[in-house]
């Protein structure tokens, strides 16, 4: 049952929220022994006091949103009033926040109600949840396989029915890839539309928050709750509120499509490539025209993001000093060791290299040769994307070039790790956004397909890859995915 | 252009972190292999490029210039999760001898 489902049921009376939560909350302990989506699952009570609050408010028809009494889940990157937001690190692992991000607040103003905080790389540094400092997820398709990441948890409790959707963040893919690999829908907003006020920051020029769903319906009613402007990020862009689920449903005919070679060929997995072109090729019965193109500097892309990226977290995660919250190490009473036990404790080895390598490419000699280098790419990469878009209404490309992986295979070899990111750090660089939604199967796993659109065009967007999921016809296979038992 | 054990030592030292031997050793290692793959925008022509820090066009976002008040349950909120608070403030060890 999508998100959407569940709240017709909802405003037709036919099931309360109580009802809903108290039905996801079985779910979560059925199988999240199985999945270990969550690092911390709210108490049940206070989700059905949040619950009881919706009931009222449907019951005097003063629903605040469509999504009025339906349980969701958040990335733990997310601040929570009073609710531990851990960044699946040490370093945050008592952490209360005294306040709610943007989209919180957003989402509990629309009468959502939460469930729990989801598990994901240490600050979001990775690509298969793995990073985690408490415990990996386990991807519920395979329990043998990662989720994808960084936001792996949150793909995976909205795959194994734990949540109806969750929100997750995007820096490189991270909600793109864990969303292709765990057969979901995931949405990286353009640059600016969703505030980033009490996102736990990673590289501040490209983090993204946005839904993962079962659905792109679902996907554009979260959509419609969590954008708008904020002054309190000054990124933020201020604009006119749009109605992002009024774009479904609407013909597509004449869209025009252009798919980049450059992210069809060395490096994809054939069988992979076979899914993705036979999705592609219905497109040619919704009237869209596909054609070939060339976008030479995405293949400098990454190189640029593993610069840009790990520069802005060598300067976001000075912060972690020990003086202000988190872990603090005092062992001796002096301010030089107090950093460097506490960061020695509080990070993990992935945000120990990423800091690291910032730093190197930041430090005195190397600004020119690295970070401004990668500055510079990332306007010609701008610049190629813009220029394609003058012809092309949407970019589409495989999400991730591989389907999900084993756990431990690409554990020790970060370079491996960090080809996942291939076709989904250009939105980033870019600040497009992008979409990946399920396209089919490979050995029994979920592929996912990624449709890039010009900034602020979520709208059509969205109603692209509405006309495409129903033409693939393999929403119904989400819905019943069930635990392997005893994994 | 390599770097050895030794430039991995001093980027530890700017990023205020500290590792042992065999993790100066892995992550020197690493390094290489990473910096290695990132070399390769050195095949662009880049000379005469604008880089690109931000990707919209919004420059200077400036509030009103006048003081907010702050309430004291706030601070006490925020001082609530400090490791180590005294009359009102965070608590560091001695930073002047």
């Amino acid at each position: 049952m999508t998100a959407y489902e569940a709240a017709q049921s909802l405003q037709r009376r036919e099931v309360s929220s109580q009802q809903l939560v108290k039905a996801v909350y079985e779910r979560i302990e059925a199988v999240e022994p199985a999945v270990r989506g969550f690092i911390t699952v709210l108490e049940q009570e206070k989700a059905l006091a949040a619950a009881s609050r919706a009931d009222e408010l449907l019951e005097k028809g003063q629903a605040p949103s469509p999504l009025t009494g339906i349980p969701m889940a958040l990335k733990d990157n997310l601040c929570t009033s009073g609710i531990p937001t851990t960044c699946a690190s040490r370093m945050l692992s008592d952490y209360r926040p005294p306040y709610d991000a943007f989209v919180a607040a957003k989402l509990q103003a629309a009468g959502t109600v939460l469930v729990g905080k989801t598990n994901m790389d240490e600050f979001a540094m990775g690509s298969s949840t793995e990073n985690s400092a408490f415990h990996i997820t386990l991807n519920p398709w395979d329990g043998e396989r990662v989720p994808g990441g960084s936001s792996g948890g949150s793909a995976a409790v909205v795959a194994a029915g734990e949540a109806f959707f969750a929100l997750g963040s995007d820096t490189g893919g991270s909600i793109r890839q864990p969303a292709s690999l765990c057969g979901v829908v995931g949405l990286k907003p353009t640059y600016g539309n969703v505030s980033r006020y009490g996102l736990i920051a990673f590289a501040s020029s490209l983090d993204q928050i946005g839904p993962l769903t079962r659905d792109v319906r679902d996907a554009a009613l979260v959509l419609d709750i969590i954008a708008g402007h904020d002054a309190r990020d000054s990124t933020s862009v201020p604009r006119e509120k749009e109605h992002y689920a009024d774009y479904l449903g609407k013909e597509v005919k004449g869209f025009k499509v252009a798919l980049p070679v450059e992210c069809f060929g060395e490096g994809l997995e054939k069988e992979i490539k076979d899914v993705v072109m036979q999705a592609v090729g219905k497109c040619a019965g919704l009237g869209v025209q596909m054609t070939e193109a060339s976008v030479p500097s995405t293949k400098y892309a990454l190189p640029a993001y593993y610069l840009v990226a790990p520069a802005e977290a060598s300067s976001n995660l000075a912060r972690y000093d020990g003086v202000q919250y988190g872990l603090s190490v005092r062992d001796e009473e002096n301010l030089l060791s107090l950093y460097w036990s506490t960061r020695k404790q509080g990070f993990g080895a992935e945000v120990k290299r990423r800091i690291m390598l910032g730093t190197y490419a930041l430090s005195s000699g190397y600004y020119d040769a690295y970070y401004l280098k990668a500055l510079k790419m990332r306007t010609l990469i701008r610049e190629e994307f813009v220029k394609l878009f003058k012809d092309h209404d949407f970019i589409v490309t495989p999400t991730s070039p591989t389907v999900a992986f084993k756990i431990g295979e690409q554990k020790d070899d970060p370079l491996t790790m960090y080809l996942n990111d291939i076709y989904t750090v250009t939105a980033n660089l870019a600040g497009f956004p992008a979409i990946s939604i399920p396209c089919g199967f490979v050995e029994g796993m979920p592929v996912g397909l990624q449709v890039i659109g010009r900034p602020f065009d979520e709208g059509r967007m969205l109603q692209f890859c509405y006309c495409l999921e129903d033409l693939l016809g393999i929403k119904g296979r989400l819905a019943t995915i069930d635990i392997k038992e005893g994994k | 252009m390599k770097v050895n054990k030794k430039d991995v030592e001093h980027v530890a030292a700017l990023a205020r972190l500290t590792f042992s031997s065999e993790e100066l050793e892995l992550y020197t290692e690493q390094f290489n292999d990473i910096l290695d793959y990132i070399n390769r925008l050195n095949e662009v022509d880049l000379e005469n490029v604008e880089p690109t820090s931000h990707v919209q066009p919004l420059k200077n976002v400036l509030r009103e210039d006048c003081a907010i008040t702050s309430s004291t349950d706030l601070r006490e909120a925020v001082l609530r999760e400090a490791p180590a608070a005294e009359h009102g403030y965070f608590k560091v060890p001695p930073v002047i001898e």
